[in-house]
């Protein structure tokens, strides 16, 4: 499984990586050093500890056109600030149950521990995440009634107002 | 939970004893088996040899066979090494190339069925050990092996590269058991090493030379006899020592028996229903005694 | 919040730099077209391709248009922000700009060495441009703060890079704690005889270094010790150091070894640890005439009286100085230092993983570093090559990469064993006479003096077969091999199977990290690599630091290394520190949290969260407070907050909502 499968007329899921500094964006860093290739699907987004991910991250990024999401971040017991992953896991278990009460299917969002030396584990996962949400299709929210309002000021308003 | 038996083509011909034993020693440890109904050839060595993928929608046929029957959990008991062998090498390859799966999940597709690559291949030894455990056998041992030394012989398809079972050059089921039964085994490093296979059909000299090391090995160490868990060894090793000796100068007759006749034995079961009645070579003294029980044996 | 107000100086001015890195990203990414769109991005007013941006010329380019005061914030468009953020923020605040109005979107790592096809490649890079281009008009100017250094290392480990590295620093006068956990410094070189390719003796050139350890006055040394807890950040370490007791007063203890003569055990009774269990020693003992320090140890395991509370202590009645105390205990050390060295080795591999080759089983199979011991004149045959039988073998057999270079065991190439395996071949021919064979895959002689050496073996009339070694086993076919072990290998030159029978094998073992190397890691807040080797910055311009300031590697924990290469490495890391903390003090990366009060409603939601209790409520405003001391910069708060009223410097809810959106809305 070093590649995806490839068909030409098949919709390109967008899939935004929230990846933490020290250990899966290192990793990605290394897949990149090792030049393994994966599907140019998955977008990173860098943050220091995956403990900095508000639910409304992933929500904004499936609000922005994002069909999925992989947040990545060091093994349990690895966190380089003691336990920031333990609080993005108890997040993210209850923001899938919230998905799911929308309607979103739950292999959009996925939570991976990555580790610095595992550039190999980025480019499995990235290929799993994109088949699977190829196989799922394009996620289609509802447009929001504020959507055209622009509103900004509170967070919430601007970014997507599901929270 | 019934284990699925697939004989293979051996066990219903050259191997006869082993099936008949191995099926006696079920019933007596209690192991449920159901034989795989519609069974064909796993496709091992000649078909492997000449076309890859027939033998491996060969062996994939039976698997999808078996895995209808199991509820996405079916345990295969494969006895035969070259079976066993040859079932795990369509397992990993379909799960590692997707080009051969496609060929053969299309010729599966055509006789109606799929395979999707949960049934679990199991060897009878491991699954005496790991699943009954060495107390229930032993508890089963009505007449132990005392005295008997054996050379607990594996051949070289049963433990590489595929069982997780046992160490792939130092296994040591077959001794456990041997010890559970009361016997005695002896320690000797050829008990992976090829029997010569088919070369002995092909290339006589080759293949009796091989198994001429291996009887003449055990000899060396004292082993009475010689205990297999694949059909061809066995035949092998038994069958041409003859013109062993006659080539080779090997020294006597060596017997040579499946484990599981040697579980029977010493479970107390008659000669009769292990299939014993077929070996060439009789097994030493012994065998009397477990026939006809109570006498000690050796000093 | 719009764009406008975030920005210092009026409208934001952002320019964007998009790098070909030669052809690592020109060859995949079309740069142009990556320029192109930049072009028409919202605030961008500069776009510009460059060769290599890194360069001096390419950092000119910033500069240059800083000065001009066409852009006031900048997106370089190239490789990991891990490996050239601090040149492009060192090149922005050289010419007056503030280094935090920047933002780097990673091409290479990231894209085009990940991808080969140039369309989807081009896009995916145009949205991590889109999605740095509309974070960095969010950035504030930050200030870096800065800390001052402890100028006290700790180094971990007392083996030659631990030691090598403790005198470099104690001789330019920082304060050194030196922590080994077995009861003497010296680690695995105390254990060889000689050295190669020099064939020098190991203890004389390692025990003089063991007594300057001991000796030096900036160098606290603390054996049979070990690191129990780390708290702090660089320059600011604490650490807790755990001294077991060795029941013998270090302070009183002259080293006379009375005691071990007086104990009740006539002779030595348990495997003796430094021998590798070739021989036995005693309940009270020290490990090898030369230990440093040079005090006795009492095994509670072994003791008599610390098993049955029976026993004379006769040891401790012939003991003139009154230094041994059952009573001792353990000891918990708290120190403060500035940077830290780990030094902490490896270990040899379990040559019985690897059952053909028979070790355990015949006891004419030894590992490589059991020979080392029966070479040494301090061992326990006096330097003689014997067998248990007490003869000398007259064929031995030497297999290389056992547990190296192996899918089954380690993949990697151990380094070390070739050369040590040569060295081997040579003291054991030179002791017995015997002939012996050498089994290699490849020969691998890199190094000063190393390929003599091994031409030097050749004249030696040692034997070398290439072919790895199928199996060694007691199996004769022919009268001469009866009562020999046989060992088998393709002769991979010849194109022949050969048995050759040995008296004695000897098992080349390869190089592996400590068994506990992934505790300790996780103590130092360090990463392994796959193998579990201690992972430097980088491999190539950063190989003795590591992710965590502060925290430097020396010698085989970051992988299988020789003699030589540990000192050098050791020499770096001790350079390295000596680096920092001479700079007096180390400035931290203002990612901390902030709390913008009037949004704070006290709901103290934080407070808990945070792991440095850096958060404390202050209960007259009813508001959380951040201690921008204490905070690392994790987020994990921020997140939390319900009100939006923790911020986190570089990473805000703002930075990241509009990252989001241009990473996936525009391209």
């Amino acid at each position: 499984m070093s590649e995806p499968t490839q068909r030409s007329d098949s919709f390109e899921p967008r899939i935004v990586a929230f990846f933490c500094n020290w250990c899966t964006y290192t990793a990605a860093d290394l897949a990149g050093t090792a030049r393994m290739t994966y599907a140019p699907n998955a977008r990173v987004v860098r943050v220091m500890c995956s403990g900095r991910l508000d639910p409304q991250f992933i929500l904004a990024a499936l609000r922005n056109g994002a069909d999925g999401v992989l947040i990545g971040g060091c093994h349990p017991g690895d966190c380089h600030y003691q336990e920031g992953n333990y609080k993005a896991l108890r997040r993210f278990i209850l923001l899938k149950r919230m998905l799911a009460s929308f309607g979103i299917e739950e292999e959009r969002v996925r939570l991976e521990w990555i580790a610095a030396s595992e550039g190999e584990k980025v480019q499995r996962v990235i290929n799993e995440m994109t088949d699977t949400i190829r196989r799922l299709g394009p996620l289609r929210l509802e447009p929001l009634p504020a959507e055209a309002a622009e509103g900004h000021g509170q967070k919430v308003a601007v970014h997507g107002g599901a929270v | 939970m019934t284990y699925v038996y697939f004989p293979g083509c051996s066990l219903t011909s050259t191997g006869r004893g082993y099936h008949e034993s191995l099926q006696e020693v079920c019933r007596a440890l209690e192991v449920p088996i159901q034989e795989l109904e519609d069974w064909n050839c796993c496709g091992a060595t000649s078909y492997m040899a000449v076309d890859e993928s027939k033998a491996f929608a060969l062996s994939a046929r039976n698997l999808a066979l078996a895995e209808r029957l199991g509820n996405g959990s079916t345990q295969m008991m494969v006895p035969c090494a070259a079976c066993y062998l040859g079932l795990n090498k369509a397992q990993h390859y379909l799960q590692e190339f997707p080009a051969i799966r496609g060929k053969v999940d299309k010729a599966l597709a055509a006789a109606g069925l799929a395979y999707s690559g949960r049934v679990q291949i199991r060897h009878p030894l491991d699954i005496f050990i790991k699943d009954i455990g060495r107390d229930k056998i032993a508890a089963r041992v009505a007449k132990p092996l005392a005295g008997l030394k054996v050379a607990c012989y594996y051949g070289c398809q049963l433990v590489r590269p595929y069982a997780e079972f046992d160490d792939q050059h130092n296994p040591t089921t077959m001794e456990t058991i041997m010890t559970v039964l009361g016997a005695e085994v002896i320690d000797w490093p050829l008990k992976t090493r090829c029997c010569g296979g088919s070369l002995t059909g092909t290339i006589e000299d080759v293949g009796l030379r091989l198994s001429y090391i291996i009887l003449t090995e055990a000899q060396k160490r004292g082993a009475d006899l010689v205990a297999t868990a694949c059909p061809l060894c066995q035949f092998n090793l038994e069958c041409y020592q003859g013109k062993m000796n006659g080539r080779f100068g090997l020294n006597g007759k060596v017997p040579v028996a499946y484990f599981t006749q040697l579980m029977g034995l010493a479970f107390g079961l008659s000669n009769k229903s292990l299939g014993l009645n077929r070996l060439f070579v009789p097994l030493p003294e012994r065998r009397a005694v477990a026939a006809g029980g109570g006498a000690h044996v050796r000093g | 919040m719009s764009a406008v107000n975030a920005s210092p100086n009026g409208t934001p001015k952002v320019g964007v730099y998009v790098c070909h890195c030669g052809i690592n990203i020109a060859g995949v990414i079309d740069v142009t077209k990556v320029v192109e769109f930049a072009k028409t991005l919202p605030n961008v007013t500069v776009a510009q391709e460059y060769k290599f941006m890194c360069s001096d010329p390419g950092q000119e380019l910033i500069q240059k248009d800083l000065k001009d005061g066409k852009i006031d914030r900048v997106v370089v468009a190239s490789c990991s922000p891990l490996m050239h953020e601090p040149t492009f923020r060192r090149a922005m605040a050289a010419c007056g700009g503030n280094p935090f109005l920047f933002q780097m979107a990673n091409i290479r790592e990231h894209v085009s060495w990940v991808n080969k096809e140039k369309g989807s490649a081009t896009e995916k890079a145009k949205a991590l441009v889109a999605a740095a281009v509309r974070r960095v008009v969010f950035h504030k100017p930050l200030q870096k703060t800065q800390v001052p250094v402890n100028s006290d290392v700790l180094i971990v480990g007392g083996g030659i890079s631990g030691i090598h590295a403790a005198l470099t620093m104690a001789d330019a006068g920082r304060k050194v704690y030196l922590v080994e956990r077995e009861p003497t410094i010296g680690g695995h070189m105390a254990k060889f005889d000689k050295t190669f390719p020099t064939l020098d003796c190991s203890a004389c050139i390692l025990t003089p270094k063991m007594s300057q350890v001991r000796a030096h006055p900036n160098i606290t040394l603390w054996t049979y010790s070990e690191v129990a807890e780390i708290e702090g950040y660089v320059g600011n370490f604490k650490a807790r150091v755990r001294r077991k007791p060795k029941y013998v007063d270090e302070g009183l203890c002259v080293g006379c070894l009375e005691c071990i003569e007086a104990c009740i055990f006539k002779k030595g009774k348990f495997k003796d640890e430094f021998n590798v269990g070739l021989s036995l020693r005693k309940p009270i003992y020290v490990p090898f005439p030369q230990a440093t320090p040079l005090v006795a140890v009492i095994d509670p395991e072994t003791c008599a009286f610390f098993r049955t509370g029976k026993c004379k202590q006769t040891c401790a009645e012939v003991c003139e100085r009154k230094a041994i105390d059952f009573n001792q205990k353990e000891e918990i050390k708290e120190i403060n230092v500035g940077a830290i060295i780990l030094a902490t080795g490896f270990k040899t591999f379990d040559a019985s993983r690897i059952a053909r080759y028979g070790y355990g089983k015949y006891p004419t199979v030894y590992t490589s570093l059991e020979v080392e011991r029966l070479v040494n004149a301090a061992g326990p045959t006096g330097g003689e090559v014997l067998l248990p039988n007490g003869q000398k073998p007259k064929a031995v057999g030497i297999v290389h990469c056992v547990g190296s270079r192996d899918e089954k065991t380690n993949r990697y190439c151990s380094r070390v064993c070739c050369m040590y395996s040569l060295k081997l071949a040579h003291l054991i021919h030179e002791r017995t006479g015997a002939e012996v064979y050498n089994f290699y895959i490849d020969m691998r002689t890199p190094g000063k003096g190393y390929e003599e050496f091994y031409d030097r073996l050749m004249k030696e009339n040692v034997h070398f077969i290439r072919g790895r070694v199928a199996e060694v086993s007691d199996w004769a076919m022919t009268p001469e091999e009866e009562g020999k072990l046989v060992i088998r290998a393709e002769d991979t030159l010849v194109g022949a199977v050969r048995r050759i029978p040995v008296d004695m094998v000897v098992l080349s073992v390869g190089l592996e990290p400590q068994p506990d190397a992934d505790e300790v890691r996780r103590r130092f807040n360090i990463s392994c690599s796959t193998e579990g080797w201690f992972l430097e910055r980088h491999p190539k311009l950063a190989p003795v630091s590591t992710f965590t300031d502060g925290i430097f590697l020396a010698g085989a924990c970051q992988g299988p290394k020789d003699i030589p290469d540990c000192v050098a490495q050791a020499g770096a890391a001790a350079a390295e520190a000596l680096a920092m903390i001479d700079r007096g003090h180390v400035e931290l990366e203002p990612n901390t949290a902030f709390v913008t009060e009037e949004f704070c409603s006290g709901c103290k939601t934080c407070v808990p969260l945070c792991p440095y209790s850096a958060i404390s409520f202050d209960t007259s405003k009813n508001k959380a407070v951040v201690n921008g001391a204490l905070c690392k910069g994790c987020g994990t708060c921020v997140a939390a907050c319900p009100s939006g009223a923790l911020q986190q410097n570089l990473f805000t809810d703002e930075e990241i909502f509009n990252e989001i959106e241009g990473v996936v809305k525009y391209v």
